[in-house]
């Protein structure tokens, strides 16, 4: 466990379906036995002749060269196949090298390690996994929003006020939700309460969600087309920025009970956010908050930030939400027919 | 707190390409404009190397310095952090390194 944050990478997620009950837990740390999670040279009988043959030709799809001890020699064949371990055929067909060679790089490798060249970014699996949601909602026009905040600033009551004032108005949309929270139901059966079909991920010590939490949610949820998938961020203003979930875009929430250089503060937040509530603008008489200074700082970090003055408490200036919302969908579905 | 998930995908994808050899060493590219702090992926990793094949392995952390065009006069901006701006004043910046986060190489037994 991680001693800074109290992370843990050993706890799982649990999502949780307050309508039907049912609770879907997900190990982290599941893997299949004998997946890469145990010590070289273990147990399995592999003699490291056999590792570092499966090896030279795992790097052989690449075009690469590389040097052992005093001479070089180039891979460019492409051939796939993979020996499964203590299997040592050192006559395979279609390597161009000798067994001699390859005992030879083997050695050479094994006083003096082999580098094998990645270039591999570390959040791809993240976006790819995005990357589907994204795909998976665009061919429903659902349109995915990324509520990120710190703690406290509103984000559960904006959404409460959000759903109940769309309902009055009989909008044609449906909203739903995915609420994240480390821990507790208390989100979702707030936004339950309201009549808006939700489900709540629990990210047990995680500090935000990621893309293959969202797309198991998106599995139990199940949300309509043209509807509107709210999902609501854990708590944070740091992590949550680095994660693609597959939405259309992030919302950053900032009250003004918080101070108004959050922006400077956190830039990587509000620079990958589209737009900016400022909520909480019913307590303005009471606090020393420059509205203006605020905007201007969120503009230094993002010049493209959108700004909405809004109170989820008095639902002041929460049509001009809406109508940013309903836009929204709107280029959703002239990006999708296009 | 994103480093360990970061840290953990890294070790991760490092024991998947090393098909059971012993890691002896990492190399990283963090862009200085990525969010994630080096000192604390370097706290991260030997968590999360450990009772892998990664475990014990030496990690390199390259830090790659942040660049922007700068989109009203079209110079170019060093960026030691997201909130610079371009000499003639501009704000409206676009990013053009600096955002790396990348597993380089690494080096196996």
């Amino acid at each position: 466990m991680c001693t800074t944050c109290g992370c843990s990478k050993g706890a799982g997620t649990v999502i949780t379906d307050p309508q039907t009950g049912e609770r879907i837990e997900t190990q982290a740390e599941a893997r299949e036995p004998g997946s890469w999670r145990q010590l070289a040279g273990g147990a399995s009988g592999t003699s490291v002749a056999a590792h570092l043959h499966a090896r030279a030709h795992r790097h052989a799809h690449a075009t690469h060269v590389h040097e052992h001890e005093g001479h070089e020699h180039s891979h460019d064949h492409v051939h796939e196949h993979i020996h499964t371990q203590g299997a040592v055929a050192l006559n395979h067909p279609g390597a161009e090298h000798s067994p001699i060679a390859t005992s030879e790089a083997a050695i050479a490798a094994a006083t003096h390690g082999t580098t094998i060249a990645l270039e591999q970014d570390v959040l791809a699996k993240n976006q790819l996994i995005a990357e589907h949601n994204r795909g998976w909602l665009a061919s429903r026009h659902i349109t995915a929003l990324n509520l990120v905040s710190s703690p406290g600033a509103g984000k559960t009551t904006l959404l409460e006020r959000t759903i109940r004032d769309l309902q009055d108005l009989h909008s044609t949309r449906a909203i739903q939700v995915i609420e994240g929270d480390q821990a507790t139901l208390n989100d979702a059966e707030r936004i339950r309460a309201t009549g808006c079909r939700v489900v709540q991920i629990n990210t047990g010590t995680g500090c935000h969600l990621d893309a293959g939490m969202v797309s198991r949610a998106l599995e139990q949820l199940d949300p309509p087309p043209h509807a509107w998938l709210m999902i609501e961020n854990v708590g944070n203003l740091v992590c949550p920025a680095l994660f693609d979930l597959g939405e259309q875009a992030k919302v950053v929430i900032l009250s003004v009970t918080e101070g108004e250089d959050k922006p400077l503060k956190y830039p990587h937040m509000f620079r990958a956010s589209r737009l900016m509530l400022l909520n909480k603008i019913d307590l303005l008489p009471h606090l020393r908050f420059d509205v203006e200074r605020c905007i201007a700082y969120a503009r230094q970090v993002n010049p493209s930030i959108e700004v909405l003055q809004v109170s989820a408490e008095t639902g002041a200036g929460m049509k001009a939400w809406y109508a940013w919302l309903e836009a929204v969908a709107l280029v959703e579905v002239a990006e999708t027919v296009r | 707190m994103h480093e360990l998930s970061i840290a953990n995908s890294v070790v991760e994808l490092c024991a998947e390409r090393a098909m059971g050899a012993r890691v002896l060493r990492v190399t990283l590219e963090i862009g200085r404009l990525s969010a994630v702090m080096p000192d604390a992926i370097r706290f991260c990793f030997d968590v999360c190397a450990k009772d892998t094949v990664v475990e014990g392995a030496e990690l390199e952390i390259v830090e790659m310095p942040g660049l922007a065009r700068c989109l009203d006069c079209g110079g170019s901006v060093d960026m030691t952090d997201l909130l610079e701006h371009c000499a003639c004043g501009s704000v409206n910046l676009e990013l053009l390194a600096g955002s790396e986060l990348k597993i380089k190489q690494m080096e196996v037994a």
